[in-house]
């Protein structure tokens, strides 16, 4: 349709004057059409035939299968330690996000680069090998884990283990987003701030914070999302003790390996939600808060 | 600090300044950083070198671990180079073009960073499995695209997709429409100025979102596994070989492979910090 109305349009205009005037800097309006086709096309297949697929594959036998799929004793028990590790990993990284930031920022030292690639060294590794990391410290012929377990404190195949792999597959989040908006802010505010009198953290509750707010948001909505859907390193770790070390992402690897499809998919199916939940607030922040600022290239 | 302060003129690590709180937040990170990342990292190096130089080598030279590195490069490369095309693609459909459902289009390249690796997984194994949506077309011409090599290829697409939009994007936002228009008024076509003038001007962008994408598929597990059908030699991935051996308590096996896999990364990390040196130097900017 598109391209029987530019071929009309382009037709009147060879009419109406000799001279033909195209914009130089852009394609025809054919080309144009042709290239966006393509390239809905290959999001088409490559981005949402599996989001729909979730959803279909769940609701496959109807609202009702998926709904008691999804209230078992087991699945309940994985979003609630889900939750848990969110919160626990996420406020932790974040306060490190805040620290690292204010240092690296408002700061000038030698050594900067070197620690903020330091700080981004997580997302450079396979989330496998953040699983082995603490196999490897906390594991048996370690030094650590035996001790530990005298102590009475099991850190492998337990919660302590799960929540140690999320916080270092989530580790730069939040510090990466903030590190980069602080220094484009400066230190005048702060500055001012001090020079009038005001305490280190009155200065940073009342105008640091205030200016990096949406920022820390920011950082914060994509570690919690990576958080909850982590499944690499947490599966090296947790052991998979049913009810106990299971979590949402391993709770659908184990349906789908049982062949039990459709709970595998509903559970999937709460995943993908908080997933598109995440992408709308995160379009949202982006419009209140710059998308020059948000980092997200390299996540 | 003593040392720092009455030394104003001579060599500093610090500079001074009137805001408070470096030594805390310093401190704090430096701790933070060591305790969850820097220790934990360290501890496969001491391992893989308590290994011993024979003891490494025989085991990073086993077969299967070869057969399982040579499928991740180059089902990595391969995604790698199908987003090169079709993320720049992707990336200058949304920079230059105004169409309906464009900023909903723009938001969704960010799915594969929202969605658990584990549910991309199943999704893309219950399409393309041999009863699957788009599987069952290419069944009937004997082509298996889940449980083959190319399910990962599909895979690792899906995951490093948004890396070299992302990474392209805010650069090709950037590019100035003067350099368009000396080059049509000096008699290019369009398609010349695209290629001849535009692309070449991309290509630092380009690299890194590529050696981004690589660096994140290689170490992919999540969404892998599950279409992969992990036949040993023939589509088992390096990562899911880590895995295996740390179930069958085989530590050092594990390591040496985690070892291979940490330099790895490191080289890919160096690569992007080159070619942005480079592109600094000849283009002027840095991504």
């Amino acid at each position: 349709m598109a391209s029987s109305a530019t071929t009309l349009r382009m037709a009147g205009a060879r009419n109406a004057s000799a001279v033909r005037f195209r914009d130089p800097t852009s394609e025809l309006p054919v080309a144009k059409w042709v290239l966006i086709s393509i390239a809905l096309v290959f999001l088409a297949m490559v981005l949402f035939l599996p989001l729909f697929a979730v959803f279909s594959e769940a609701l496959r036998r109807g609202w009702q299968v998926a709904f008691t799929a999804i209230s078992e004793p087991d699945a309940i028990a994985a979003v609630k330690l889900t939750l848990l590790i969110a919160a626990i990993a996420v406020p932790l990284n974040c306060i490190f996000g805040v620290a690292a930031a204010w240092a690296i920022a408002k700061f000038e030292f030698k050594g900067k680069t070197f620690l903020t690639t330091l700080i981004d060294l997580p997302f450079s590794v396979s989330p496998v090998i953040a699983g082995l990391v603490y196999i490897l410290l906390f594991g048996t012929g370690s030094f650590l884990g035996p001790l530990l377990n005298s102590w009475g404190l099991q850190v492998l195949f337990a919660v302590p283990g799960v929540v140690l792999a999320t916080i270092f597959v989530t580790f730069p989040f939040v510090a990466r987003e903030l590190i980069p908006l602080m220094q484009d802010q400066g230190t005048g505010d702060e500055e001012a701030a001090i020079s009038l009198g005001a305490s280190g953290w009155q200065a940073f509750w009342y105008v640091t914070l205030p200016n990096i707010k949406w920022g820390l948001l920011y950082g914060v909505l994509l570690c919690n999302a990576r958080a909850m859907g982590e499944f690499g390193a947490v599966s090296v770790v947790s052991g998979r003790l049913r009810g106990e070390t299971i979590t949402m992402p391993l709770q659908v690897e184990i349906l789908y390996n049982e062949y039990n499809f459709v709970a595998a998919f509903a559970v999937a199916s709460l995943l993908a939600l908080l997933a598109l939940v995440t992408l709308v607030l995160k379009a949202l922040l982006e419009r209140v808060y710059g998308r020059d600022h948000a980092a997200t290239a390299r996540h | 600090m003593s040392l720092a302060a009455t030394s104003a003129t001579r060599w500093q690590w610090k500079q001074p300044s009137v805001i408070p709180g470096f030594g805390l937040t310093f401190g704090f990170a430096i701790f933070y950083l060591s305790l969850i990342v820097l220790i934990p990292l360290a501890g496969v190096g001491w391992r893989s070198a308590s290994l011993g130089w024979a003891e490494f080598w025989r085991l990073a030279l086993d077969p299967r671990l070869l057969a399982a590195l040579r499928t991740s490069f180059w089902t990595s490369f391969v995604a790698a180079a199908i987003n090169a095309v079709f993320g720049v693609l992707v990336a200058w459909v949304l920079v230059r073009y105004n169409f309906p459902g464009r900023r909903i289009v723009d938001a969704a390249v960010d799915l594969p960073f929202a969605l658990p690796t584990a549910v991309a997984g199943i999704a893309l194994t219950a399409i393309y499995a041999p009863n699957g949506m788009l599987g069952s077309f290419f069944q009937p011409y004997g082509i298996r695209i889940a449980y083959s090599p190319i399910g990962i290829v599909i895979a690792l697409v899906f995951i490093s997709l948004p890396f070299m939009v992302r990474t392209v994007q805010p650069v090709m936002e950037e590019i100035s429409r003067e350099v368009e228009e000396a080059a049509a008024t000096l008699g290019a076509s369009r398609f010349q100025t695209v290629f001849r003038v535009i692309l070449p001007g991309l290509t630092p962008a380009i690299l890194t979102g590529f050696a981004l994408a690589f660096g994140r598929a290689v170490g992919e597990y999540g969404s892998v596994i599950f279409i992969a059908g992990n036949i040993p030699y023939v589509s088992e991935i390096a990562p899911l070989l880590i895995y295996i051996r740390l179930e069958e308590f085989n530590y050092p096996a594990a390591t040496a492979i985690g070892a291979i896999m940490l330099i790895l990364a490191f080289i890919v990390l160096l690569t992007i910090n080159l070619i942005q040196a480079w592109s600094r130097r000849r283009f002027g900017y840095g991504i």
